[in-house]
């Protein structure tokens, strides 16, 4: 076998693989929000069984751009799954970071030509909610990537993950705890969970960007989100918990990850619009902005 | 509970091969509602979803459109008005999807079965999958209900929303006459489907066109 074909086996393989460890954490945190609402909750393999269902269903499409815009999102967001290094391994060999938040907003804009062309006013609001509030939160994730690309000289990810490999003590979470504060409040709003729910929304405006989805779309809408939270927590483990050595201690720390997110999803009510926004920029952005002064200065 | 109704026609020996089987498996264990809190039954699904009796356990959870959904809950009597934006609602679900009629409205009326606005039999106007009765049903019959179906599904027995592409010149003929009605409404009584083909008929019709 080839080298091209090798390459071309493993970039499948982290697809169905982010695909299905995103799948996998949607379930668990579908328990954690049960069990902090003392419910029994489903099955862990429940989002598996929800996606292939929605596969089995007839779909309505609207046109052309539907489908091209939600294709293009999934295949956005699966090519920054590639450049998301997983336990210090990266097929393409190059996991740049710049690289990892351009082609992010691919798979969200993909997500809003193809939601945006199936017609409906509250896909419309969903969307306009979605990206104003990507003002909101990648403003102080940069800030806060900036202060590290000024520390290593280096936009690598890798170089980052590795930097924090002297143990315990080193890694990025103590050495910038204001940035790690920052990006989690930006994190919450990255996944979309509450307080900072605006574009999902199911009661005020009907599920937003996912209100014409149906059938296999859906089963799309799901897979997108699942492959959203593996390129995002495994951001942030590379970027603040140290990366990760082994497969299974990567995959406790993203979790750990999303389960922190999911605790605090449970306890919040949604913010309005612009009070989220407001909010993104005052604390996350103070904290990112602080932390940018202080690496500048003294780091 | 049995389905003895009378407007129920004979669709469910379909031939079921391995994979029909396996997607009603999933089916059965992820059914998203739309519920049309149309009545009393809505709030007897609060209980059914939070921590007393929990539905997500069977993988159950509300939807926020008609897109997204597989089941239909159709909680309480219906008025004229209600049944045609609940007939625009079914008609939006993607198939497989499954009704659900909670209480003795959408079976006979229940205690409205005399009001002018409130529709008797929802059997005439869509497919029903599977009937509640009580008034209302406590959250144990909603979940016992729910399991039933959830047999049906794998069984496929549940199969309304074939039964309405089939005969659906029937459930648009009886739609109509209550949704286009000319007449005023305080005139005396008239059976407005003396006239339509009877269960029996249409069952007759049924075997007739399986046989084909």
């Amino acid at each position: 076998m080839n080298a091209h074909a090798l390459t071309a086996l493993k970039l499948t393989g982290i697809a169905f693989g982010a695909m299905s460890l995103g799948l996998l954490f949607m379930g668990l945190g579908r328990i954690v929000s049960a069990r902090i609402q003392r419910r029994i909750g489903p099955p862990f393999y429940q989002s598996f069984i929800d996606v292939i269902k929605c596969f089995t269903k007839t779909s309505i499409t609207h046109n052309f751009v539907m489908d091209l815009g939600i294709i293009m999102a999934l295949g956005g967001l699966i090519a920054t799954a590639f450049f998301v290094p997983f336990a210090n391994f990266s097929v393409l060999g190059s996991s740049s970071v710049v690289i990892v938040l351009y082609l992010m907003s691919i798979g969200y804009l993909g997500m809003a030509m193809g939601v945006s062309a199936s017609g409906n006013p509250n896909a419309t609001i969903g969307i306009s909610r979605a990206l104003a509030l990507m003002l909101g939160y990648k403003i102080p994730f940069v800030m806060v990537i900036m202060a590290m690309i000024l520390t290593y000289n280096s936009s690598d990810l890798l170089t980052y993950a590795l930097a924090q490999n002297h143990g315990f003590g080193s890694w990025h979470i103590f050495k910038y705890p204001l940035g790690f504060i920052a990006v989690e409040i930006a994190f919450q709003a990255m996944v979309g969970e509450k307080p900072y729910d605006h574009m999902i929304a199911p009661a005020e405006i009907a599920s937003g960007p996912m209100v014409e989805l149906s059938g296999k779309y859906l089963g799309i809408g799901f897979l997108l989100h699942a492959v959203q939270l593996y390129v995002e927590t495994g951001l942030i483990v590379n970027l603040f918990l140290g990366g990760a050595q082994t497969w299974y201690i990567m995959m406790v720390k993203m979790f750990a990850v999303y389960f922190t997110t999911m605790c605090i999803n449970a306890v919040m009510a949604r913010y309005r619009i612009e009070q989220g926004i407001r909010h993104l920029w005052i604390w996350a952005g103070s904290f990112a902005l602080l932390q940018l002064v202080y690496t500048r200065i003294w780091g | 509970m049995e389905h003895d109704n009378i407007y129920l026609t004979n669709l469910r020996d379909e031939k079921q091969n391995m994979w029909t089987g396996l997607a009603n498996y999933f089916r059965k264990r992820s059914m998203w509602m739309l519920y049309y809190c149309t009545g009393c039954g809505a709030i007897e699904l609060p209980p059914t979803m939070t921590s007393r009796y929990d539905m997500e356990r069977l993988g159950m959870g509300p939807m926020a459109t008609p897109r997204q959904a597989d089941l239909l809950l159709i909680t309480g009597y219906l008025s004229v008005k209600t049944l045609k934006r609940v007939i625009w609602s079914y008609e939006q679900m993607q198939e497989p999807k499954y009704v659900v009629g909670f209480g003795s409205c959408p079976i006979n009326g229940g205690i409205y079965w005399d009001a002018y606005p409130v529709i008797n039999h929802l059997e005439a106007f869509m497919p029903v999958d599977m009937s509640i009765a009580g008034c209302m049903p406590r959250p144990q019959a909603i979940i016992d209900a729910f399991e039933k179906l959830m047999d049906e599904i794998q069984q496929g027995k549940a199969v309304g929303y074939k039964r309405y592409r089939k005969h659906y010149d029937w459930y648009k003929r009886n739609q109509d006459l209550v949704l286009n009605r000319q007449s005023a409404v305080l005139t005396p009584y008239v059976d407005p489907f003396a006239s339509m083909p009877t269960a029996a008929e249409l069952m007759a019709q049924e075997s007739e066109d399986s046989h084909v």
